[in-house]
């Protein structure tokens, strides 16, 4: 696989989902179910973006039950696994979780909506090496020997990504580094790197991007040497016995929020510009990476 | 040195007290900060202690489950980095397993995994060595000479199994801002003391010594024959010092006492030497002037019965006869006696002086003050207390200057009569008046001298004394004569 190749890859793609937007603006405008759960709706909150931004999730928290009209519980865990157990076990009707989880996760899930990260639903992988490197290493090869951190064992640009650039190189992911470990937020991949606990590490394009908007002294403490093809942006999605009703309620109230001003003002907070619709296809290099290690994709 | 301990205890004092309070609150500074150092240091070590055993508790399982992250957040929590002054914050903690290989470290680029603590400097090749010789399941704190380092070590273990041992290292220099702020304190409260004392000691020692000081002058001075004399308000206490004082104003009093007397004895013995010396010649020279005298009255008697003789040989006896009687005045004058049958004094006596004296006074326009108080008689032979009179008041007017004043006072005490003559003018110099009562002693131009002396000697012969004194710009001569039976 090129990684230079993707971009007309892209083009085609982009078409397509502003095809898939026009549908699902059209759906909006539909008389809406009018389920009422007794319980209240789950959100399984995940490391796919800054999920310690307490306030912005409590604010976004609101808007949701507000538009939804049904309480609304934000469940927060800092690794995709214990997310992905709580899907698995049926205790989360929707989750934010990061693109190989939702391949991982396969029939057991249903796309909802895929975030806009400046202006297209996609992201990649930053490899990324402590600005004060005196070795001034520049590329994955230059990495061998190194002490890497990764983001989350179900993470595929903190994870999933480096150790497919690394095969691609003809070397062993699990030899390759003299040392790894997972700090299990992308976040704290950053720190790690800043602080020089690890020497290099593989992290979230959104992620290092907001971060170098908000926090840039964080990120001015490491160098990015790499960029990855681009990936599916972390999707939104829904457990599949969720009501098709709630599913396009919600879905409806996360693509409308850029027309609401309150709504937008919690994207511009999340550094987001908004939602499509989305398709399977878009995951489909990741499901290939995935194939290369011989894990399952539930297609 | 020797020269600092021969400076006056005017300085001694002083500087003894201000090294001894110098020395004492430097001393007591010196302790106190040395003991806020090693508390300081305690502290950190019990603090550390106690952070350790937490960190060693929790590392244990993580470091059991290889979870390096978390190992890395664990210890660094503990360091916020926020103040860097704060003595008790460590500046590193690591683990390191049982062969001195790093697991986790806060500081990964100066000790970076996996590393061997043997390679990370000459502190940390110490600290590993200490750690192989010491009990690897017991809690230690190393401080190694030449080292910036103070270790807190704590064994990462759980029911035996060891995994490692914790260091939290703190800098010691991270001690020194606060030891200084303490050593500043402290000097600042010394530097107080010290102002507040050394002026107080240098006040009381300067007035402990001034009076050491004048005594010791004054002992000096009395060695030398001329003690001072020392005020009693220089040292009002009965202390030793007090004691002291009183014994040398005792001694120095008698020492001026009898200076006072020899020079008086002195004085007298050296008059009556001299008075004997000039009666002597006196008498030799009297007895051919007496014959010579004879002779030359023959010769002039024969002459007068005999016609006239030539004018020449007239003139020339005339001008022997008044040559040796004026030999002969002299030398009677040398042989002061009491030769005159004496009658009692008078007040008469005093008003014929009186008309004697006036036409001399007159000439001169002085003031006569005359003041006489005497009984109808006195037993004092008259004419030789006229002499006496007649002498000094001639010598007064002669001193006293045109239009001055010259004054008699006369009159009876209980011992005798007081005389006491005055006049304007200035006492004659040092030298003269160290030998005025000496004959051919003159303080004037032409005065033979002989005047003062016949006075001093008239005056022994009646058991008085003679003094001279002067005060107010006036002259004073006083005399006293005893009664010779008194009633």
């Amino acid at each position: 696989m090129n990684f230079e190749a993707l971009p007309s890859g892209n083009m085609r793609r982009r078409d397509f989902l502003r095809h898939l937007t026009v549908i699902a603006a059209a759906a909006g405008l539909a008389p809406s179910a009018l389920a009422t759960p007794s319980r209240p709706i789950r959100v399984g909150m995940t490391p796919a973006f800054l999920h310690d931004q307490h306030t912005l999730l409590a604010d976004w928290r609101l808007y949701l039950q507000e538009k939804l009209g049904t309480p609304v519980e934000f469940v927060q865990r800092d690794s995709y696994r214990e997310t992905m157990d709580l899907l698995h076990l049926g205790k989360l009707d929707f989750a934010w979780v990061c693109d190989y989880p939702y391949v991982y996760l396969g029939s057991l899930v249903k796309l909802l909506a895929v975030p806009l990260n400046q202006g297209r639903p996609y992201y990649r992988s930053y490899l990324i090496v402590g600005a004060d490197d005196f070795l001034r290493r520049s590329s994955m090869s230059d990495l061998k020997g190194a002490v890497f951190a990764f983001a989350d064992p179900y993470s595929n640009t903190g994870y999933l990504a480096p150790r497919f650039r690394i095969r691609q190189l003809g070397g062993d992911p699990a030899t390759f580094f003299r040392r790894t470990f997972f700090t299990w937020s992308h976040r704290k991949v950053i720190e790690a790197v800043a602080k020089g606990f690890a020497e290099a590490g593989a992290v979230d394009s959104f992620v290092w991007d907001t971060l170098n908007k908000l926090k840039p002294e964080l990120t001015q403490g490491t160098r990015v040497i790499e960029r990855s093809p681009e990936y599916g942006f972390p999707p939104f999605i829904a457990h599949r016995s969720v009501a098709a009703e709630d599913f396009a309620r919600m879905q409806k109230v996360l693509l409308d929020m850029p027309k609401d001003p309150t709504g937008k003002h919690l994207l511009d907070r999340l550094n987001l510009d908004g939602f499509v619709v989305g398709d399977r296809r878009m995951y489909d290099s990741v499901a290939d990476m995935m194939r290369v290690f011989g894990e399952q994709t539930g297609n | 040195m020797r020269r600092i301990f021969d400076l006056s205890l005017r300085h001694k004092i002083p500087l003894w007290g201000s090294g001894l309070i110098v020395a004492a609150t430097l001393a007591v500074s010196i302790g106190l900060m040395l003991r806020a150092f090693d508390d300081l240091k305690r502290d950190v070590v019990i603090s550390s202690e106690g952070l350790g055993r937490t960190l060693a508790k929790t590392l244990f399982p993580v470091l059991l489950h290889d979870d390096l992250w978390r190992a890395i957040e664990i210890i660094n929590a503990p360091l916020h980095g926020e103040k860097p002054a704060d003595p008790l914050e460590a500046k590193a903690i690591f683990v390191v397993s049982p062969d001195m290989k790093v697991l986790v470290s806060s500081a990964p680029r100066s000790m970076p995994l996996a590393a061997d603590l043997d390679s990370l400097g000459a502190d940390y090749q110490q600290l590993a060595a200490a750690l192989r010789g010491a009990d690897p399941d017991r809690e230690h704190s190393f401080e190694f000479p030449a080292s910036d380092f103070l270790h807190v070590t704590v064994p990462v273990a759980e029911e035996g199994g060891r995994i490692g041992t914790l260091v939290i290292s703190h800098s010691k220099n991270v001690f020194l801002p606060r030891f200084y702020g303490i050593a500043a304190g402290g000097i600042g409260m010394g530097a107080l003391v010290l102002a507040v004392l050394l002026p107080l000691n240098w006040y009381w020692g300067r007035r402990m010594a001034a009076p050491l000081v004048r005594l010791a002058h004054g002992m000096d001075e009395m060695v030398h024959g001329a003690p001072a004399e020392l005020s009693p308000d220089l040292y009002g206490y009965r202390d030793e010092l007090g004691q002291l004082f009183a014994a040398y104003r005792e001694a120095s009093a008698a020492i001026r006492q009898k200076a006072a007397l020899e020079r008086e004895v002195l004085q007298s013995e050296r008059l009556a030497a001299v008075g004997r010396l000039a009666a002597g010649i006196a008498h030799e020279v009297n007895n051919p002037l007496a014959g010579m005298l004879m002779a030359l009255d023959n010769l002039k008697q024969r002459h007068e019965a005999e016609p006239p003789p030539e004018p020449h040989l007239a003139r020339t006896l005339a001008f022997l006869e008044r040559g040796l009687q004026h030999v002969s005045d002299t030398v009677g004058a040398l042989l002061v006696e009491a030769r005159i049958q004496p009658r009692p004094l008078t007040q008469q006596d005093f008003d014929d002086l009186r008309t004697l004296i006036e036409p001399q006074s007159a000439k001169k326009s002085l003031r006569l003050e005359w003041q006489v108080e005497l009984p109808a008689t006195l037993s004092l032979p008259a004419s030789l207390v006229r002499q006496i009179t007649i002498n000094l008041l001639l010598n007064a007017i002669q001193a006293a200057p045109s239009g001055g004043t010259v004054r008699l006072h006369a009159g009876v005490d209980a011992d005798g009569l007081a005389l006491q003559v005055t006049n304007d003018g200035e006492l004659p110099s040092a030298e003269v008046l160290a030998h005025i009562f000496e004959p051919f002693v003159s303080g004037r131009d032409g005065g033979h001298g002989l005047g003062l002396w016949v006075t001093y000697q008239t005056v022994q012969q009646l058991g008085g004394h003679i003094a001279v004194d002067h005060a107010e710009g006036r002259v004073l001569f006083r005399i006293h004569l005893p009664l010779e039976n008194p009633q």
